[in-house]
């Protein structure tokens, strides 16, 4: 296991685990996401291709009313 | 004569529009009342943001789902970001996210009055307009930071009026006509800090192309009544820039005819 962060909350995840298997566990397989790992920003397409690792700092944004 | 029909000549990165009112989807008390807010505002443009969520929550689902049954421009912001990496970041993840590349670029630098950081605005908006966005720089009235602006290649200006939220208005007319008088050639939208129609339609009639807000409509009483108001403000504002101001001046100037003036005699 790991530890990482989620939305600025601590969570442990199995090791080696891609970021596109991570965020089904999570729940937001069906959900209108972005994705941005320790402050860079993460391209849907290349989800199945990027493993998270430990200490890595997960930001998942969706849509909100803004001014 | 008719009645004058609506110009559709405020064009923004290529793109021409009829409303000038650009809308805001924050701060309502219900995704209805927004949804009805955007219908009366006549608005073509909305903007809005991008927020960490549980995927539990599904709250935020009614407003997309409205927003996206507007039909209108989507506008996104990189509203609360306080550095250039945050904002060029932010901005990454709206265009993947609503497949747009434009961008109400937000960097703000002091918490007090949202002011925005002018250096780091111009920073971030050259990185972003090298990427391929379109950026629409929410900026102070400083005429100097908006040249630098309009040379790193933003082909639209957003001024604030006062900061975000307060509803004080136009606080500074000398720098707002400066900025009038010595850009010309590019649109320039009033953003944030307009409380009343009154305020919006001064802004039109003084040559500022559009305006954009959010919390006078959100927080009115009757959010969607509001966004009417400030639509026809908005329009008897620009109609009364094409139409042409009078001149102020010191003295009075009868408008009665004084010739045939009755109980007049000479003594």
């Amino acid at each position: 296991m790991i530890t990482i962060s989620l939305n600025n909350e601590t969570k442990e995840i199995v090791a080696n685990i891609l970021l596109s298997d991570a965020l089904v566990q999570w729940g937001f397989g069906e959900t209108k996401i972005a994705v941005a790992i320790n402050g860079e920003f993460v391209p849907r397409s290349t989800y199945n291709l990027r493993t998270i690792l430990a200490d890595d700092q997960i930001d998942i944004v969706t849509p909100i009313g803004g001014g | 004569m008719t009645r004058t029909a609506p110009e559709k000549n405020f064009t923004l990165y290529g793109e021409t529009f009829t409303s000038r009112f650009l809308l805001g989807t924050a701060l309502y008390t219900s995704p209805q009342i927004m949804r009805d807010a955007i219908v009366q505002s006549r608005s073509e443009i909305v903007t809005l943001g991008l927020r960490r969520q549980n995927p539990a929550d599904r709250a935020g689902d009614a407003i997309w789902q409205f927003i996206q049954q507007s039909g209108c421009r989507l506008l996104p912001n990189t509203a609360g970001c306080k550095s250039v990496k945050e904002a060029v970041t932010l901005a990454e993840m709206s265009r993947e996210i609503f497949a747009t590349d434009w961008i109400k670029l937000e960097v703000i630098g002091d918490d007090y009055n949202l002011q925005p950081d002018p250096f780091g605005l111009v920073e971030a908006s050259d990185i972003l307009i090298k990427k391929g966005f379109k950026v629409l720089p929410y900026c102070t009235d400083d005429l100097i930071l908006c040249k630098r602006l309009v040379d790193v290649g933003c082909e639209v200006l957003m001024p604030w009026g006062a900061p975000i939220g307060t509803g004080q208005g136009l606080l500074n007319r000398y720098n707002l006509n400066t900025l009038r008088e010595r850009i010309k050639d590019i649109p320039m939208i009033i953003d944030a800090g307009l409380g009343a129609p009154s305020q919006a339609a001064e802004a039109m009639e003084m040559g500022f192309d559009g305006i954009l807000l959010n919390t006078a409509v959100a927080k009115a009483l009757n959010p969607p009544l509001m966004a009417e108001a400030f639509a026809d403000a908005i329009d008897a504002g620009r109609k009364a820039y094409n139409a042409g101001l009078m001149q102020k001046r010191q003295t009075a100037s009868p408008s009665t005819p004084t010739i045939g003036q009755p109980f007049w005699h000479q003594q």
